[in-house]
């Protein structure tokens, strides 16, 4: 294969701390079944990139339980395969990485490695599905040093209050990128944290901007470069949801209940996880369900409305779920209600109890708390 | 020092399971789908490895391609083991012979080799059809206190059934003193569940001697057993109890998945302490629409619901489209139920499509039967299957 990927599975924690708390970005679960770094790393198997670095930096622990040896994934490879590249220590300096770059310095053994002539970088903060054979096509096809995939769409101030904006000439190369401005309501050109670009450019860069003590990845390397390098963009045309706040976690959960989200994240049951073994959920007499996606595992007696269920959780008779993202293995007790809640794993919720958030501002229940 | 297994198992499924009509006409038995998620043979499968027994042989014989792709390296079932682990045995040419399997017995003794290569104290032989949770490591343990040769676990089954099983007359003490295959007037109750534990060195020297026999059919119940019995081998009876089924028909196959159902049901296969492992498909979690209406059911990751789902048990990625009901029936995976069809008292094989308004099955009390539809095939709109049909091709309008 001609590239080899990269994931970052810390880079955005800060965006949603909550979440974030005990976990990593790429194992923050999404979507009744999944992690969020399920999306990158079938997108790299997908396009059939065979060789996945996971660049991890702190609370790692849920990833690589997730991850393991990459088997689920079909990337248990001899031969690359899925390697964890946690942070590497250099003698004398024991802080961990603070960028994008300086990690990638910490990896260069690893890209040095590897044969294939191009990279893909990718985080885990955007669900969607790209086909990097393509975006790696078209930056042949374009000469491109590096090629920046980005989306067309008009940001939600709530969930992204600031965000990049990318300006593009009619032959696609970014003439001007404009880092982290306040959204406005009009119709950006949104990076979604992917490149493209060959191996010894990456190398090149990293050495050069540690030299130069640049820290920036996007704002230095790739806006500081414009005129230097031949730098484009590939449009996302489809589906894709952006964690970048709790909102838009939440809010992104919600919009795969539209059937043709679903439809083209999942149709072609091509997002692989972790394979757990659970019972198939059970309903009992008294269940009601509408436009909800329930995982396995769950046994389901009381009413769940537009929401998305992990697995094994329980929800009794009598109770109430509606809008809200229910993880594995909470359950809920007789008669309670809520709504507009993000109850993380293994929350209790006792009987009778009423708890709502907003759709503007949804309720977070930490890993465990009984209520 | 040389490596060996305490005990091994061999898992005959081989079994055609003609008796299940539609549901196997490509299929061998223990690959037919069950709750959903399962096929039949996870439950030997998953009853030996939370046994601790790591060592298994899978005998197929009759339409091997499913079940073996299903088995695979055995991964599921932490079967993929440097030394044991799950090894699918498929009849096999040989210098002087090549046969099919025979008998059951026949089946075993030709792979000898295989167990012999495990050095195994005992050998425990399972077939691929029975729904049930079991510790074979207690019986194992119950066989080794005995100081028996052969132990056959049983249960208790209504006098009233008793003659349609092999049935175990024992002294006190749990030794057998008789057998006798589907009496008419049985003695017990006590019935065979076909589970055996036998110590290796004699199991290894009946096979021998049984396949020297010309006048023998190489099966188990009805030539090794006995003979053992009337050579003063001791054996034992092992009495289970709980839930056991033979699955080997469509009414007890569709009864054994209705028994998954309720508020108290009479089998659990949540029970996370004895985990039924399984090969587990790699779809969404299923979506319920506006429309959907679903009671007292099982329904599996992938599953799209618009309609009515009643009293069933609906496995992965099965598509209920709006106006569709289905009530008390069994819908295996990939299966398209088109808008404003009706299902009752059906079992619906994988992949197949049911085209609108086609009308399938008719309730239990019409005393007709369960309606059974193969896999891979289409059912025009507007059909009609009365109940207790067999279907295994396409049906059009015309041709109804």
């Amino acid at each position: 294969m001609r590239a080899v990927g990269i994931i970052f599975s810390n880079i955005h924690d800060n965006d949603v701390p909550e979440l974030a708390r005990t976990r990593t970005l790429g194992s923050i679960p999404f979507g009744g079944r999944y992690r969020l770094i399920d999306f990158p790393l079938s997108n790299m198997v997908n396009s059939g990139i065979d060789t996945v670095g996971i660049i991890t930096k702190s609370n790692y622990q849920s990833l690589m339980d997730h991850v393991g040896s990459g088997k689920d994934w079909d990337l248990a490879r001899k031969d690359g395969g899925l390697i964890f590249l946690p942070p590497f220590g250099d003698l004398g300096n024991d802080s961990l990485y603070t960028s994008r770059l300086e990690a990638l310095k910490g990896v260069t053994n690893f890209i040095e490695r590897a044969d294939e002539e191009y990279v893909v970088l990718t985080d885990c903060d955007a669900v969607c599905r790209i086909n990097y054979n393509d975006v790696i096509e078209k930056h042949i096809r374009s000469h491109a040093d590096i090629s920046v995939v980005y989306k067309s769409f008009i940001p939600n101030g709530q969930e992204m209050p600031t965000c990049t904006d990318l300006t593009l000439d009619e032959d696609g190369r970014i003439v001007k990128l404009n880092y982290k401005v306040k959204t406005t309501g009009a119709k950006m050109n949104v990076p979604l944290n992917v490149f493209v670009l060959k191996k010894s450019l990456l190398h090149n860069i990293v050495l050069d901007s540690i030299s130069h003590n640049i820290h920036h990845f996007m704002s230095e390397v790739i806006g500081g470069n414009l005129k230097s390098l031949k730098i484009v963009g590939y449009e996302h045309t489809g589906f894709y949801a952006g964690i970048t706040s709790l909102q838009a976690y939440f809010n992104s959960n919600m919009s795969i209940l539209k059937s043709e989200n679903r439809n083209e994240l999942f149709g072609d049951r091509n997002v692989f996880t972790k394979i757990r073994d659970s019972a198939p959920t059970k309903y009992g007499n008294s269940a009601i369900i509408k436009n909800s996606m329930i995982a396995d595992g769950c046994e389901i007696e009381g009413e769940v409305e537009n929401s998305i269920i992990f697995r094994n959780v329980k929800v009794a008779r009598g109770a109430v779920v509606k809008n809200s993202i229910v993880m594995q293995g909470t359950v809920i007790g007789e008669r309670s209600l809520l709504n507009c809640i993000i109850a993380d794993k293994k929350v209790v919720i006792r009987d009778k109890k009423i708890l709502s958030g907003s759709e503007n501002h949804p309720f977070y229940i930490g890993k465990g708390i009984m209520i | 020092m040389i490596r060996k297994k305490k005990c091994i198992a061999m898992l005959l499924a081989g079994g055609q399971g003609s008796r299940l009509y539609a549901l196997t006409n490509n299929i061998a038995k223990p690959a037919v789908s069950f709750g959903g998620k399962y096929r039949i043979i996870d439950f030997p499968l998953s009853n030996c490895v939370n046994s601790g027994i790591d060592t298994v042989g899978v005998l197929t014989q009759y339409q091997p391609l499913i079940l073996n792709d299903y088995i695979g390296n055995g991964q599921p079932w932490d079967l993929d083991r440097t030394f044991g682990g799950v090894h699918i045995l498929s009849p096999y040419q040989g210098k002087k012979s090549s046969d099919w399997y025979k008998g059951t017995a026949n089946a075993i003794y030709q792979n000898m080799h295989f167990m012999q290569q495990f050095n195994p104290d005992y050998v425990l032989v399972l077939s691929g059809d029975h729904i049930y949770k079991m510790n074979y490591a207690t019986m194992l343990n119950y066989h080794i206190l005995n100081g028996a040769d052969c132990t056959i676990a049983a249960i208790d089954v209504p006098l009233s059934e008793a003659s349609r099983f092999g049935i175990l007359n024992t002294n006190n003490d749990g030794s057998i003193y008789e057998f006798e295959e589907k009496p008419k007037k049985p003695k017990s109750t006590l019935a065979s569940m076909g589970i055996y534990i036998f110590s290796a060195q004699k199991l290894f020297k009946y096979l021998e001697e049984d396949s020297q026999n010309p006048s023998s059919s190489n099966d188990f119940g009805k030539d090794v057993l006995p003979k053992m019995l009337n050579n003063g081998e001791k054996m034992m009876a092992y009495r289970f109890e709980g839930y056991w089924k033979d699955v080997g028909t469509i009414d007890s196959l569709y009864e054994a998945n209705m028994d998954l159902l309720g508020d108290a049901p009479n089998f659990d296969v949540t029970d996370s302490s004895w985990k039924i492992q399984s090969r587990s498909p790699l779809a969404p979690p299923h979506y319920m629409g506006d429309n959907a209406k679903v009671v007292n059911s099982i329904i599996m990751s992938g599953c799209e619901i618009e309609g009515t789902v009643e009293n069933s048990v609906l496995a992965s990625s099965v598509i209920v489209k709006k106006g569709a009901v289905v009530k008390n029936s069994i819908i295996m995976s990939d299966v398209t139920i088109d808008e404003g069809a009706e299902i009752e008292y059906s079992i619906i094989d994988e992949n197949t499509i049911v085209g609108k308004d086609v009308i399938i099955g008719e309730p239990k009390s019409s005393k007709k039967g369960i309606a059974v539809l193969s896999r891979n095939i289409q059912i025009e709109d507007g059909v009609k299957i009365a109940g207790g049909e067999m279907i295994d091709k396409n049906v059009t309008k015309e041709a109804e």
